[in-house]
């Protein structure tokens, strides 16, 4: 509760001194807006349903393009964990297609794709799935070896120890990479969606983007809080039950 | 097969190690873990196999256990050669090794549900029984965490009890405990082992401990590991550790021990 309440002190004060600076008119207030003109924004957007549609674009654009890495990465990331051969190859691809900044993958988006939904998820999936084999990869190495030796003298093997040994050992391991590969699969849509303009969907990359265009500053800074917000949400909705449930039966400490 | 039948004492196994050989060859230097090394162990005997580090001990347990392959010789199991890990043995290591994914009840399933031919409610009666065992029935639901040093091990020990396997092999489950607690399982494991009668292999630096648990002492050399000697322990049971008739017996094996050992390097606990 008390914590509550010092994180909601903390943005009331920041908030306050964004409005200070904003009143003062040291800065022009096209390219520094008062929270109210950001607050409106947000508030018409919403209610043409610009805004709601550009996030809903968005939302379907990364949800795909994640799913789709996490459904290869973390298979590919446990092979080349446990098995040499793909250590050599797929480990290596990986390793050196993760140090690529993602958006380094539009031009090539751009030219075999065309200006369409491929190109963007194209992308997405790109920047999302290495991190993730790399993420995956690690985590199951750092597995303690004694849990499979257990189970072995247990009588499990093969696909009874992946799935009944390997896999959970890893748990904790992969939610970091899925993590991971969130953070980069929301970074290459963005920067996606700011360079590839198609039409069959405006997304909030795109909206920001018109918004610099227009020198609409309260909708530049109104659609990257909305950025923020929905990258916050997930975390909680999506990521923290589960490092919670982990924490409680691995008895690791939570963050507190 | 039934609840009662399952909850039968198996027939404990006859273990026979012929001529095992083990070379790990390392890149400043080569050792040889095992030369030669024969040994006959009874059905049902308590054989302590005691040694300073690097004598081979663990290694010629991890062998038995199926875990390693010998560079030569052979593993027999009731006159069967071993193919790889087997239900037949379990073993225990000197890390607790539960699944911290699994709550206790679920550990001690794990091997039963590995096991064919029992039915669901059959292993969770198999399961709780054994936890009863060991004194830890009212834990069943406790994340693996939540549970003292000394707790765990108990855990494991009910876990390879559960399947009711012929050999026990049991790699200094006790290492890491604190002396009290390692008395209280000194206590159980002379109980369990007398109610349950099994094949026990137990590897451990600490010659009272040896003397305090098995039927026979046998005292590994290092370098290259052999088989140095072996003592029947006479001794009465249940035996305790702190009994002066113990003691005695064990001085006798660490003076051997110190005939061979680096006074430098001396590792072996009295």
């Amino acid at each position: 509760m008390k914590r509550g309440l010092i994180s909601v002190l903390f943005f009331v004060i920041l908030i306050g001194i964004w409005e200070a600076i904003a009143i003062s008119g040291k800065f022009s207030p096209v390219l520094f807006p008062r929270c109210e003109q950001i607050v409106e924004y947000l508030w018409q957007s919403t209610c043409d349903g610009s805004l709601i549609n550009a996030t809903l674009v968005t939302l379907r654009r990364l949800i795909l393009g994640y799913a789709i890495g996490l459904a290869f990465g973390i298979p590919l990331g446990f092979l080349s964990a446990r098995f040499r051969f793909f250590h050599d190859t797929i480990g290596l691809l990986a390793l050196g297609f993760q140090t690529l900044p993602s958006v380094c993958w539009v031009p090539v988006a751009l030219l075999w794709f065309g200006q369409t939904e491929q190109a963007l998820l194209f992308v997405v999936v790109m920047g999302t799935l290495w991190s993730v084999v790399i993420a995956t990869e690690g985590g199951v190495r750092a597995m303690p070896p004694i849990y499979v030796r257990s189970a072995l003298t247990m009588g499990s093997k093969g696909l009874h120890t992946w799935i009944h040994v390997i896999f959970p050992a890893s748990l904790p391991y992969l939610v970091g990479g899925m993590k991971q590969g969130w953070a980069f699969a929301w970074r290459s849509l963005m920067a996606a969606e700011i360079f590839v303009t198609i039409l069959t969907g405006f997304g909030l990359g795109q909206l920001l983007h018109y918004g610099r265009d227009l020198n609409a500053m309260d909708q530049v800074f109104g659609v990257m809080l909305v950025i923020v917000v929905i990258g916050l949400l997930v975390d909680r909705i999506l990521f923290s039950p589960w490092e919670a449930f982990l924490h409680r039966r691995w008895g690791t400490s939570a963050a507190s | 097969m039934s609840l009662e039948q399952e909850l039968e004492n198996a027939l404990p196994d006859r273990i026979e190690l012929r001529d095992i050989c083990k070379t790990f060859i390392g890149r400043k230097q080569t050792t040889i873990a095992l030369e030669q090394i024969q040994l006959s162990i009874a059905e049902g005997e308590f054989v302590c196999l005691v040694g300073p580090s690097g004598c081979g001990k663990s290694t010629l347990l991890n062998i038995i256990a199926g875990l390693e392959k010998p560079d030569s010789g052979e593993v027999l199991i009731s006159g069967e050669p071993i193919n790889g890990p087997g239900r037949d043995r379990m073993v225990m290591f000197q890390e607790h090794a539960l699944f911290p994914w699994l709550d206790v009840l679920d550990n001690v399933l794990f091997g039963l549900k590995l096991k064919p031919g029992l039915a669901a409610k059959e292993r969770l009666e198999v399961a709780k029984y054994y936890l009863q065992l060991v004194g830890l029935e009212h834990v069943e639901k406790s994340n693996i965490h939540e549970l003292s040093g000394g707790m765990k091990q108990r855990v494991a020990f009910a876990r390879v009890l559960a399947p009711n396997p012929r050999v026990l092999l049991m790699d200094e489950p006790f290492a890491a405990l604190d002396a009290l607690t390692r008395e209280q399982l000194y206590g159980d494991i002379q109980r369990i082992w007398q109610a349950r009668r099994k094949t026990i292999v137990f590897v451990t630096h600490n010659v009272r401990e040896a003397v305090c648990l098995g039927d026979r002492v046998i005292l590994f050399s290092p370098n290259p590991g052999r088989i140095f000697q072996e003592f029947e322990v006479p001794l009465p049971r249940p035996r305790d550790i702190n009994s002066v008739s113990l003691a005695e017996y064990s001085l006798r094996i660490t003076a051997t021990l110190k005939g061979f050992t680096n006074p430098e390097t001396n590792q072996v606990a009295e």
